[in-house]
């Protein structure tokens, strides 16, 4: 009975096998992703208009040939608003990661290294802002800096620090008994070499990928800031600050915070799917 | 034997201590960085440098810091938070007069998330890498992904502007109109929820059903109904009532969000009030107040979960 599979059996097959190792999540993410990042970039050519022309005899004119996502209240075509959003967004998504990265990764890594009472100190500080609601610390932080991008970065740095110090102090926690520390101490090499050159690279592993669900979480956050009108400022297209935008309009002109959305549910959902993917294979391999 | 088990409800809340002092120092250090000085912001147009050194003999802010954050803490155990600028009254009885619709919200959307989350998660693991499964897990995927202010803002459109159901923001007076208004928000919060708790759900009751008591009920001719309801479900739902503590801070984040989207008189909308008013006073009380109800939920879950599984053992 050893026939070879139908075609489409195989087919069936193989994209089972290819979704059970995570491969088509890690594709689909990476299309998604790859996308918006080239919508971004292109913006200036791909976008039909102007993000800021305003045109008074176009005020809500519902979704045409001419503009595909309609137009706002002061007559600025959706669909450009949208593009050009996607370099605000993605840029959002992208420093929002990295700064809480660079500094928990440092206070994580010289915590775990270090050990004793600072380690104990981090990790009441920890505890202590962990036990804010995230977006709360975020908002309270960001009333005394006034509202902008950058009081959002700062904020962002300040309370999401905490993740990414927890996975790399447990990482050096156990690798700084490992026998390649003590070979490299032996060496006569400093502390600091130690702990950078030999130690922090084989823990960043598990943060790196951790970065990539975060960005979801980053993403929504600086657009629920924006949206509560505290981060980007108008006129300045960002999908969430167009939503705020489109609400006061919801009952008349539903295109204009309806498509800014869809556009942060896709990217969010490129993140989670890129995420999902790469833990997955790289759970396998491990 | 049975009463060690719960010597730590006596002394687990002697280990919050210092992370209440800790939220103390974070909300003090906070409304120290507010720009500008305190006594001069006070005064207003009428400072003049006599008045100024007087304020600030008077509400102590010529002492050291640290003697600043005692008085701070002094306060704060009298219940004093101080005033708001806006609303000229106390902010302990202003954030409490708007507890009620953010714990209505919270509880609400909690006790809905499970209503959609448990079927789900039970009719996932039963179809195990089937189509079934498969869907509901592109629904947590996008639940994960989807923006809080406009998936209410999409149930709106649905649900108030098209069919007409639902009120479109505010908050009632009488019970059941209250309930009525608070239907929209708590779905909004409940769809993003229930999301997260599925994929945990799903993989516990799996875990569960290989467990050995399990297969020893089916072999004592069990029905499989009876062994889901009596023997998976109750053990699977530890680590979730675990989950819902573990994410009651996004929750709450939710509830801000959520609340400005609906026009809630809640603590959140207070919250983002109080931001644009720059009513630093609020802004730290709401602060505190959530952090503090954020420990306590994880608090109670802690004993919760001693409660309802014997083989927890917390140091």
């Amino acid at each position: 009975m050893s026939h070879s599979p139908s075609p489409t059996l195989s087919l069936r097959w193989r994209l089972g096998w290819n979704l059970r190792n995570g491969r088509l999540t890690l594709y689909c993410g990476l299309a998604i992703v790859l996308g918006w990042c080239l919508l971004a970039l292109c913006a200036p050519w791909i976008a039909p208009f102007d993000p800021l022309m305003q045109n008074g005899e176009l005020r809500l004119a519902a979704p045409s040939l001419a503009h595909p996502f309609g137009t706002d209240n002061f007559g600025r075509d959706v669909l450009s608003r949208v593009i050009w959003g996607a370099r605000t967004d993605l840029q959002m998504a992208l420093i929002g990661v990295i700064f809480p990265f660079l500094l928990g990764t440092c206070i994580g890594a010289i915590s775990g290294y270090i050990g004793g009472l600072l380690d104990n100190a981090c990790m009441r500080l920890i505890d202590i802002v962990l036990a804010f609601p995230f977006l709360v610390l975020m908002l309270a932080i960001m009333a005394i800096l006034g509202p902008g991008l950058g009081s959002f970065y700062i904020a962002m740095a300040l309370v999401g620090w905490v993740s990414y110090a927890r996975l790399i102090r447990s990482q050096i926690l156990v690798l700084k008994e490992s026998d390649f520390a003590l070979a490299a101490r032996s060496l006569g090499f400093s502390h600091r070499r130690t702990l950078f050159g030999h130690l922090l690279p084989n823990a960043l592993f598990g943060s790196v990928v951790f970065c990539m669900s975060d960005a979801v979480l980053v993403l929504l956050n600086g657009a629920a800031v924006s949206y509560l009108g505290l981060g980007v400022q108008p006129p300045t297209p960002e999908w969430g600050s167009m939503v705020a935008e489109g609400q006061s309009f919801i009952t008349s002109a539903w295109w204009i915070c309806t498509f800014p959305g869809l556009a942060v549910v896709t990217l969010a959902m490129g993140f989670s799917l890129l995420a999902d993917g790469v833990a997955e294979r790289l759970g396998d391999r491990s | 034997m049975n009463l060690a088990r719960y010597r730590f409800v006596l002394i687990r809340p002697l280990q919050l201590l210092p992370v209440l002092l800790g939220i103390s120092i974070i909300t003090f250090v906070l409304v120290r960085s507010i720009p500008g000085d305190p006594a001069r912001v006070l005064l207003g147009a009428r400072s003049t440098p006599d008045a100024i050194q007087k304020i600030r003999a008077q509400f102590g802010l010529d002492e050291p810091i640290w003697v600043q954050y005692l008085y701070f803490l002094k306060n704060l155990l009298n219940g004093d938070l101080g005033k708001s600028l806006l609303y000229k009254i106390d902010a302990l009885p202003l954030i409490a007069s708007r507890i009620e619709p953010t714990l209505m919200l919270v509880l609400g959307s909690v006790l809905l998330a499970l209503l959609i989350a448990v079927p789900l998660a039970i009719l996932a693991a039963r179809n195990k890498g089937g189509w079934t499964d498969n869907l509901i897990r592109l629904f947590t995927t996008a639940g994960l992904g989807l923006p809080a202010f406009w998936l209410g803002l999409m149930l709106i459109l649905l649900f108030s502007v098209h069919w007409g159901l639902f009120p479109v923001s505010g908050y009632g007076r009488t019970w059941a109109d209250k309930m009525h208004h608070l239907v929209l928000p708590c779905l909004t919060i409940a769809l993003a929820l229930s999301a997260v708790l599925v994929r945990n759900l799903r993989a516990s009751i799996l875990l569960e059903m290989q467990a050995d008591h399990v297969t020893a009920a089916r072999a004592r001719g069990l029905g499989e109904g009876a062994l889901l309801r009596r023997h998976i479900l109750p053990n699977s739902m530890v680590p979730t009532i675990n989950l819902l503590a573990v994410n009651i801070g996004w929750l709450i984040s939710g509830t801000v969000v959520i609340e400005s989207l609906f026009s809630l008189p809640g603590i959140g909308q207070l919250l983002v009030r109080g931001i644009f008013t720059r009513d630093y006073m609020v802004v730290q009380g709401v602060a505190m107040v959530l952090a503090c109800a954020t420990v306590a939920v994880n608090f109670i879950a802690d004993v919760a979960t001693t409660a309802l599984d014997p083989r927890v053992k917390i140091q």
